[in-house]
């Protein structure tokens, strides 16, 4: 029975086929058994999971209809659980108690979903790989000597492992996209706005969306139906409800105009990688779907441009983590030795690099240069994508120029550490919704994902194609694990 | 060499919203500890700020008042800097495109009318308070006030003296009060002011070094503290010394100003938008219906005042400094038609009471029916002004109907002819040389016999009567 689908549980849950109690059991007895060798999970909610499977199980004989009702999820540590430590992987955090759940935890708890455990992260969700924990790294699941990516490698391991019914993640820059396709899971950024960010902390705030990680596109449109939708509490989702996902992926898909940028297939992207994708273009051709070459220009400035803007706000988010009200306080003589030994001792390397890098940014004297030169090329950025929409129905590019690397490959040189993002980062920067779907694997059975992007609020859409070439593909995503 | 000041002020007013600016918390002050706070407020880690758009309708009607353009796009900034009092270690404010921009406020000083002009008016959240226990020593944060909506009015530098800024003062004060979006109390804190602070010789274009005051929490610190650091600045350069350019806190104790800190020790604020926050539209039709409610300003009333009632200035110009006054001057006047004598009334013996308290008209019991059944007494000769006055701090005091008290006082006027005229012989019988005088030319004695008079009935003679009975007897 092992990785089944969030739905394959779903129906069987349904039809009593299984009970809540014996699926909690299942994952956590997986658990147990494999994240020590994964290390997927900072929290395992075993006595709460054990609860709320109880509670699953009697609404469920009851007769009550929910979309998650008794489904075990994991969640990243960077999105607020009401009575679940949320760390965010910092020493900064690291006995923080949230007295609220973030709104996609409301819904997700609505919907009747049980809360396994919060997952493992780059700290603050800032670096590509999961080894920024302050805690400890999380392994790649295909590959124990490898990273699983990151910043929400903790989710896609996770789900890669099956130790996990489904997952959220977050993700600034491909801390979605990227993980998952080093995981080879599926992997969801939702259009900017279209996912409540209230109770996510915030890295950087207008690139930041939670999205799901699963093991099915179905699973991913099941769980966005749910954590999605306008939020009151959050100023920048959108007031449009959203159509119903699921019924959108049922219906016959006409064909697309699928764009291909050349500035996304140039130098840069490892030769293995190329062929994986190249061979899932062609896939897609088969489906009737047509290729285009389209152009993003301004696709190289993205990263640099990026490097300013999410720092920069990265650095006024992490202000208030100073030692007053939560979270760790380190003894000072006065209230400026306590804030400097705090943020000091509080904070890992790269979280301290960045912070230093956002403020130096926003600085008098500086910020003309810097953050507003930044924001502009930003918007070069969404109209080279708006000028590509109009030759093309979606955008294809890698999730990431290579597969899964090696640990402490990529640790002491942060700017190769960074260029992990180069293709994930342009669709933050646009605020677009990108998945990462799993589309074959290198010679050493390396997963390796395509990213498909669609325009504003076209999330349905990127599902639907992203079902279909699923469908066509028909991979064994199972890691040889046991 | 004379000199000139140039003076800026920067006011922060605290707004009379129901919620907080960006949270659900009550904004209204006088509650326990932190019993006004939540997550969002508080700064925990997740949260999200959500704008109360009631602030913005309040800020509006301010903007709308001193006739400031509404920008039709305005961004919310973050203004870093770490204090423990601020959870987020920035203040959601508004830098680039503040709410509005432009307008003027007028200010009378010696007679003379100057438009003070504005530079912006802003909205943003107020910082919390810290509880110091010396003793044991440890600081406590009290987020209560934290979010509480604040609205910034920058002021050009326009004003040139202590007494302009103090008027200006309280002619935002007034403002505010007018159209009921600040309570305006200096001594609370809900409108704080900073000013900045320059001299020049007179006659020059360009300004000075300027410097930066804190710490004036009443009008009279803020003319103090004004008067001193013009002084202070002034002897520096006579000395040929130079002004250093620095943030200055008022003590109250010695009248004096002492150096916060310099320019170097300036903060870097490191402005941004907040991305949490969506740009603010504010198109005609949020303006029309914040005009729609916007209330008569001071400025128009005084000129209705001096139209409508034929007032003098001076009057009008008391009378409106006040909204609950001038209606409660007006709601008088609809029941004793004789607007001099009612703005006379309320601007010795109201306002006396008043000053006294501290209090505006309508936090006390007195009605426009008892002020206005008081002058209509007088008015039908049934109590003299004298008595009239008498009884009025008790009116004020215990909210009594004037002509009852008048009944159970006796202090009804006594107006028969007959007895009056016998107390009048009784008086000039008894003072044959005064009655001399009088006959010599001395009309002025007739004062003393009235009040002789006055003194044998125990106030309550007719005065007008008295003098007609005794002109007669004097001239028989």
């Amino acid at each position: 029975m092992e990785h089944r689908s969030l739905l394959e549980w779903r129906e069987s849950l349904r039809r009593r086929e299984i009970s809540a109690r014996e699926l909690v059991e299942y994952y956590l007895e997986r658990i147990r058994r494999l994240d020590p060798k994964i290390k997927a999970y900072l929290t395992v909610c075993e006595e709460e999971a054990r609860r709320q499977a109880q509670e699953a199980d009697r609404r469920l004989s009851a007769g009550e209809d929910l979309p998650l009702l008794g489904v075990p999820l994991a969640i990243k540590d960077n999105i607020c659980t009401r009575g679940v430590r949320t760390t965010c992987a910092s020493r900064i955090l690291e006995n923080f108690v949230p007295p609220y759940d973030a709104t996609v935890i409301e819904r997700l708890k609505a919907a009747g979903a049980i809360l396994l455990g919060k997952t493992n992260l780059d700290e603050f969700a800032m670096g590509s790989s999961t080894e920024n924990s302050a805690f400890f790294p999380t392994r790649n699941p295909w590959d124990t000597e490898r990273v699983p990516g990151g910043s929400s490698g903790g989710s896609a391991a996770a789900v890669a492992a099956d130790l996990c019914a489904g997952a959220l993640g977050s993700d600034t820059g491909g801390s979605i996209r990227q993980p998952a396709s080093f995981c080879g899971v599926v992997g969801f950024k939702p259009t900017y706005g279209r996912v409540s960010r209230y109770g996510l902390v915030a890295f950087a705030s207008s690139l930041d969306q939670i999205g799901p990680l699963t093991r099915t596109v179905a699973d991913t449109a099941l769980l966005l139906q749910v954590i999605g939708g306008p939020d009151e509490r959050d100023t920048t989702s959108w007031p449009e409800p959203q159509p119903d996902y699921l019924a959108e992926l049922e219906k016959p898909l006409s064909p697309l105009r699928l764009g291909i940028p050349k500035e996304a297939f140039g130098e840069g992207l490892s030769s293995e990688v190329r062929r994986v994708l190249e061979e899932a273009l062609r896939e897609a051709e088969k489906l009737g779907h047509e290729i285009r070459e389209v152009s993003l220009p301004h696709l190289e400035y993205a990263l640099p441009a990026y490097y300013i803007i999410a720092p920069a706000e990265a650095s006024s988010n992490l202000a208030r983590y100073d030692g007053v009200k939560y979270g760790f306080r380190a003894q000072g003589r006065d209230l400026i030795d306590m804030y400097k030994k705090t943020r000091s001792r509080g904070f890992g390397a790269e979280v301290k690099r960045r912070i230093m890098l956002g403020t130096y940014a926003l600085s008098a004297g500086y910020y003309e240069a810097f953050y507003r030169k930044a924001s502009q090329v930003r918007t070069l950025i969404i109209r080279d994508f708006e000028e590509a929409f109009r030759q093309a129905d979606l955008i294809l590019m890698p999730a990431s120029p290579t597969p899964a690397f090696r640990l402490g490959e990529k640790t002491d040189d942060p700017l190769k550490m960074y260029l992990s993002d180069i293709y994930t980062i342009p669709v933050n920067m646009a605020g677009l919704p990108g998945l990462s779907l799993p589309v074959g694997f290198t010679e050493n059975r390396l997963p390796v994902n395509l990213q498909i992007i669609g325009p504003q609020l076209a999330d349905a859409l990127v599902l639907a194609f992203g079902r279909a070439l699923e469908a066509a593909l028909a991979l064994d995503l199972k890691p040889p694990l046991e | 060499m004379e000199f000139e000041a140039v003076i800026g002020l920067e006011v922060h007013t605290q707004l009379l919203t129901e919620s907080k600016i960006f949270c659900g918390c009550s904004a209204r002050f006088g509650a326990e500890p932190n019993h006004h706070a939540c997550p969002v407020c508080t700064g925990m880690p997740g949260s999200l700020p959500v704008l109360n758009r009631r602030v913005v309708d309040f800020a509006l009607r301010l903007a709308l008042a001193v006739g400031a353009r509404i920008n039709p796009v305005c961004v919310f900034a973050r203004k870093h800097y770490f204090y423990p009092d601020l959870p987020k270690n920035y203040q959601i404010s508004q830098y680039e495109a503040p709410l509005a921009e432009g307008g003027a406020i007028e200010i009378e000083v010696d007679g003379k009318r100057k438009k003070i002009g504005l530079v912006r008016i802003h909205m943003e959240e107020d910082a919390g308070k810290l509880v110091h226990d010396e003793a044991r020593p440890v600081s406590y944060v009290d987020f209560n006030r934290t979010g509480v909506p604040l609205l910034e009015i920058v002021s050009q530098p326009d004003i040139r003296s202590p007494e302009e800024a103090v008027a200006y003062l309280k002619k935002l004060r007034t403002i505010v009060r007018y159209l009921g979006i600040c309570d305006g109390n200096m001594e609370e804190g809900s409108l704080r002011c900073d000013a900045n602070v320059s001299v020049r010789p007179k006659g020059s274009e360009e300004f000075g070094v300027k410097v930066e005051l804190k710490n004036m929490n009443s009008f009279r610190h803020v003319e103090r503290a004004l008067r001193y650091e013009i002084k202070r600045q002034i002897g520096l350069l006579l000395e040929g010394k130079p002004v250093v350019q620095e943030t200055r806190l008022f003590d109250e104790a010695t009248g004096t100003t002492h150096s916060m800190r310099g320019k170097e020790e300036a903060h870097d604020y490191r402005y941004f938008p907040d991305p949490d926050l969506v740009p603010v539209r504010i198109d005609e039709a949020w303006i029309e219906r914040v005009r729609a409610e916007l209330p008569e300003l001071p400025d128009v009333k005084r000129e209705r005042f001096m139209r409508e009632y034929g007032l003098p200035a001076y009057d009008a110009e008391i009378l409106t400094a006040s909204r609950p006054l001038a209606e409660f001057f007006e709601e008088c006047v609809k029941l004793f038609p004789q607007p001099k004598k009612v703005s006379n009334w309320l601007m010795t013996e109201v306002l006396r009471e008043l000053n006294r308290e501290g209090k505006e008209i309508d936090e006390t019991g007195l009605k426009p029916e008892h002020v206005a059944e008081l002058l209509k007494l007088v008015d039908e000769g049934v109590i003299s002004i004298t008595a009239a006055k008498k009884i009025f701090p008790e009116v004020y005091a215990t909210g009594a109907d004037p002509r009852k008290l008048v009944e159970e006082r006796g202090l009804r006027q006594e107006s028969d002819e007959a007895a009056l005229e016998a107390v009048c012989r009784e008086v000039l019988s008894e003072n044959p040389a005064e009655v001399e005088k009088y006959k010599a030319g001395k009309k002025g004695v007739i004062g003393f016999f009235v009040g002789q008079v006055m003194r044998k009935t125990r106030g309550k003679a007719n005065p007008k009567l008295v003098n007609q009975i005794l002109t007669r007897l004097l001239e028989e």
